[in-house]
């Protein structure tokens, strides 16, 4: 029995959330259709540790779906790379599960709440989907599995604010528009080299140095994926889409969805495609690596006059995914590692700060602005101690995981003669802890209106606590995201660099 | 006997001690205010047996823990980092005191808090003086710049919110903008985050971007408070008069200038320094300071901020005999950490005394009540002469050794700015007991002193004094510091 479950780990992980989700939309009763999500998350985020140490000990785990042998057959590909991000989105995915418990009947009717949970499911399969997958094709319809469900769940927001169907009718289009770009690459490719398989893929383009039609591939997955990602200035649909989405769902599309995106682009750039090719330098320096340093201070600066704090929250996110492209655009393997290193921190980091203030805006039943967040931090410590945390982890603060992001990134910038970047990095950062403190300080010292009395909700809480603490745990203990990030990254860019 | 790691520990732990059983006796606030000055005397304790290691030829060191590969946090008790603190526990007992004195005398609210987040201060300030690698150092510079923030707001009234917007502006970004990427860049260079008792640059790094990183590191740490990065020291004046004298006159600015020295003599070390000149403008920026600051306290009529500039110009001092970088200097500028601290909290002390026994902070208000405070006032005039560097009292060693290290680098226009800042030392602060003991009283007030003020200000005043006849432990260990592996 274990053994086949072992055997089919690489699937099983994928299916589970994807199957109960097709169960979950049946089932009426809220609590019932809450307890199958939470299990289902729960296992997959299981079966992702069996993975990972299935990883540690055969590198590499091949699996032929339906027994069809790649490059003909889809390939799911679970390898030391490819197990991260499988990890954070399985942990958040469950985390935030708990997490919304509570906020799903606040926000969402009673009759839809089956509904949301089984999209729910649909979007994170998607997305663990996405990173499992070695097959180029089948990448692009768990692309679309995952935004197409994002979208709906964002829609459902309407039910509290009208807003959300603006967000998540931009977010459809744009969104589809990079899932159109990605799949004309994917068939310019396919025209050329006659495989959709990734691997096999990255053995052919080898020889097709300097062919037009492979250069015009690239460069439609590239866009396609960036807009995914959230890469500036193909962010436009994020701010929205996070603010306007029900609070479970910004904080788990906080955490995740641009991740896994982020990930496919690496992929793309250094697996399938060749780091030491002029077409991958020249991508890098000159598109990525510019955009990126614009997206870190775009981002922060916009954040900063950002009353709305799941606005500020979202575009402080698109700085953040700024940073993480700009250590894919430096292109060592030190720098790559920093960037899989920041992946996994940010997701934490993001995840807790949504988690923070969709629950205050919980407890206060209004939308969180910064003129409302008033004193409200003597009202909710736990909370508001939370919130502290996860800011400072965000603008890189010692002993938060955070710090080690930065410290990463900020070395292996300097390693490539790159001192200017990292002092704008450093700088950008420092900006950041403007709009931090900004709500820091109108929490702790500013007087409240009238005198709120609030009582914490321990089911909120509680996934708050642990985000929170894991946050401090891997600021203190790096070593399994700097151990697997650096393996991550001697995968992608080759042990020569 | 006690192992070493487990006297680090000892030392470290007991304010975080303090810090973490603070909360849990707020119901009994007579517990409460007796354990920071308990925390005080055990961490002391412990500070003067690593001293006395030191002077055995020892090095104490302890690993805590390891974040990652080539990233840790560790302990290695230096000379410097031996008397620094000494300076820090020790005078914890006093500050404590002081502030159990001055909180209730003063009817402040929130004290819980407030003894939380000061024995926090300290506890990060200790673990700034036994930092074993650049990483803890740069760690638990930024802690105690959080764990001063609730102190510097603690009124938490639109004025305190403004001050600790500065503050916190000021100290973390010159800290994340120049001091973390400088600290970096050495990782880079050198290949570790160890630092080395003459210095890790010498060989490795090309002498002319020495001048550079030297930049990087002078600037990033703002605590040190030289111009034009100074302005978050009067603006900490705000917070409660026990925060400006333990931290801003010791802990957090001692912090400041320790780093500075660690970084000159342990990063770049001094032969390097010399060899290659890449301090050379620091001495002209630090002089700069150093006079200009000095004038600068002329004009202040606040105690207070009379204090504030006082410091920053002696913290040059500090920085100063780093730059020249001789052994001598650098001798007198690590005696001047002990001396003026001494000094400065006395006078800090004797500010809150007069605040909460006769509600006066301006100077311009003194005129005549030093007869009906003469102890105060006294303590005034002792600190005051310690800082301007008479004999009998410690201020005098410390300034001594530095005019004869600036001789010995032959900056003779060095030893003017010293005399000329002796002179102005001496006319902004004696203006102050001479108002109080020559000037005709002008309004009556009453006057009502707790006691728990009088005595810590009177003690440290007299430590100013043993200072001078005492010094001699102190200046082995800077021997031993500046002596060649």
């Amino acid at each position: 029995m274990t053994d086949i479950v072992i055997k089919n780990l690489p699937i099983l992980v994928v299916l589970c959330p994807l199957m109960m989700s097709l169960i979950v939309v049946l089932i009426p009763n809220i609590f019932l259709s809450w307890l199958l999500t939470f299990a289902s998350t729960f296992v997959a985020f299981i079966f992702s540790i069996l993975l990972y140490q299935e990883v540690q000990i055969h590198s590499t785990i091949s699996y032929a779906l339906g027994n069809w042998a790649p490059p003909l057959g889809i390939e799911y590909v679970i390898d030391k790379v490819s197990i991260f991000p499988i990890i954070i989105i399985t942990l958040i995915g469950f985390l935030t599960t708990i997490f919304s418990s509570k906020m799903m009947p606040d926000e969402i009717n009673e009759t839809s709440i089956s509904k949301v949970y089984s999209l729910w499911l649909l979007a994170i399969a998607g997305l663990i989907g996405l990173v499992t997958t070695g097959d180029a094709f089948n990448l692009f319809v768990f692309l679309e599995i995952s935004s197409l469900a994002s979208v709906a769940l964002v829609a459902m927001g309407a039910q509290k604010d009208k807003q959300a169907l603006v967000a998540a009718y931009n977010y459809l289009i744009i969104g589809a528009v990079g899932a159109t770009l990605y799949v004309i690459g994917v068939g310019l490719l396919y025209g050329i080299t006659g495989t959709l398989n990734m691997a096999d893929l990255s053995e052919r383009v080898v020889d097709l140095k300097n062919n037009k039609a492979l250069i015009a591939g690239f460069g439609f997955m590239i866009v396609g994926i960036m807009v995914k990602a959230a890469v500036f200035p193909m962010h436009i649909w994020l701010p929205r889409a996070y603010a306007y989405a029900p609070s479970a769902v910004s904080v788990l599309l906080a955490a995740t969805a641009t991740k896994a995106s982020l990930y496919i682009l690496a992929r793309i750039l250094f697996s399938v495609f060749d780091i030491g090719d002029n077409l991958i330098i020249n991508t890098l320096s000159y598109i990525i690596l510019p955009l990126s340093i614009i997206a870190m201070f775009a981002g922060t600066i916009m954040a900063v006059y950002e009353k709305d704090i799941k606005r500020l929250l979202a575009h402080s996110s698109v700085a953040q995914i700024g940073y993480i492209t700009l250590a894919f655009a430096i292109g060592t393997k030190a720098s790559v590692a920093a960037g899989f290193i920041h992946m996994f921190n940010h997701a934490l980091i993001k995840g807790a700060l949504f988690m923070a203030i969709t629950s205050i805006s919980f407890y206060i039943q209004k939308r969180v602005t910064l003129s409302n967040l008033s004193g409200l931090g003597r009202a909710m410590p736990i909370t508001f101690f939370c919130f502290v945390i996860c800011s400072l982890s965000l603008a890189g603060l010692p002993l938060t995981a955070g710090f080690i992001s930065k410290l990463y990134l900020i070395k292996a910038s300097i390693s490539a003669d790159g001192l200017w970047i990292a002092i704008l990095i450093l700088f950008s950062s420092a900006l950041s802890v403007i709009y931090l403190w900004k709500m820091i300080e109108a929490l702790w010292l500013q007087q409240p209106r009238k005198e709120i009395i609030i009582k914490e909700n321990p089911t909120i809480y509680i996934s708050l606590l642990i985000i929170t603490f894991l946050n401090i745990y891997f600021g203190l203990d790096a070593s399994f995201v700097v151990d697997s990030s650096t393996e991550a990254a001697e995968k992608l860019v080759g042990v020569s660099k | 006997m006690i192992s070493f790691e487990n006297l680090i520990l000892i030392t470290l732990l007991s304010p975080l001690l303090v810090c973490l059983l603070t909360p849990l006796l707020s119901s009994k606030p007579i517990l409460r205010d007796i354990l920071g000055p308990l925390g005080g005397i055990i961490s002391s304790w412990g500070a003067i047996q690593l001293m006395a290691s030191i002077l055995n030829g020892e090095q104490p060191r302890l690993e805590l823990l390891q974040i990652a590969e080539g990233i840790s946090i560790s302990f290695v008790v230096t000379p410097l980092g031996a008397i620094f603190g000494l300076v820090a526990s020790v005078l914890w007992i006093f500050a404590a005191i002081y502030s159990v004195g001055y909180m209730r005398g003063n009817k402040e609210k929130n004290q819980t808090r407030f003894y939380i987040f000061y024995a926090m201060a300290v506890h990060a300030a200790l673990c700034i003086a036994y930092a074993g690698d650049l990483l803890t150092l740069f760690i638990f510079y930024e802690v105690l710049t959080f764990s001063t923030y609730p102190l510097v707001t603690h009124k938490q009234n639109e004025m305190a919110q403004k001050a600790g917007r500065l503050y916190m502006s000021i100290l973390v970004g010159t800290s994340v903008i120049l001091l973390l990427p400088a600290i970096i860049w050495v990782w880079v260079v050198t290949g570790s985050l160890e630092m080395s008792q003459n210095g890790v640059l010498d060989g490795k790094m090309n002498p002319d971007y020495a001048p550079y990183l030297l930049a990087m590191f002078v600037f990033g740490i703002g605590k040190a408070a030289l111009m034009p990065i100074h302005k978050w020291l009067p603006a900490a004046m705000v917070a409660p008069t026990p925060v400006s004298a333990l931290l801003h006159a010791v802990a957090v600015v001692k912090a400041g200038v320790f780093t500075m020295l660690l970084i000159l003599t342990n990063v770049f070390g001094i032969d390097f320094l010399s060899k290659t000149g890449a301090s050379n403008w620091l001495v002209w920026l630090a002089s700069f300071t150093l006079l200009t600051t000095s004038i600068i306290a002329i004009y202040k009529d606040d105690i207070k901020a009379r204090l504030a500039y006082s410091t920053i110009s002696q913290l040059s001092y500090i920085t100063l005999g780093g730059a020249l970088a001789s052994s001598m200097a650098t001798q007198g500028a690590t005696l001047h950490i002990i001396t003026h601290a001494a000094g400065k909290i006395t006078l800090f002390f004797v500010a809150g005394a007069i605040y909460v026994g006769a509600k006066m902070s301006k100077i311009s208000e003194l005129n005549g009540h030093g007869k009906s405070m003469p102890l105060i006032f006294l303590a005034f005039f002792v600190g005051s002469l310690s800082i301007i560097g008479v004999p009998p009292m410690g201020g005098s060693w410390s300034k001594f050794f530095l005019m004869l290290g600036a001789a010995e680098s032959g900056y003779i226009t060095v030893i003017a700015v010293f005399c000329i800042s002796t002179i102005l030392n001496a006319y902004y602060l004696m203006e102050i007991p001479a108002r109080a003991f020559f000037f005709k009283k002008e309004r009556e007030v009453k006057i009502k002193i707790p006691i728990l003020i009088t005595i810590p200000t009177l003690i440290t005043c007299f430590l100013t004094i043993l200072l001078f006849f005492f010094i001699e432990p102190f200046e082995n260990l800077t021997s031993i510091m500046v002596s060649k592996l």
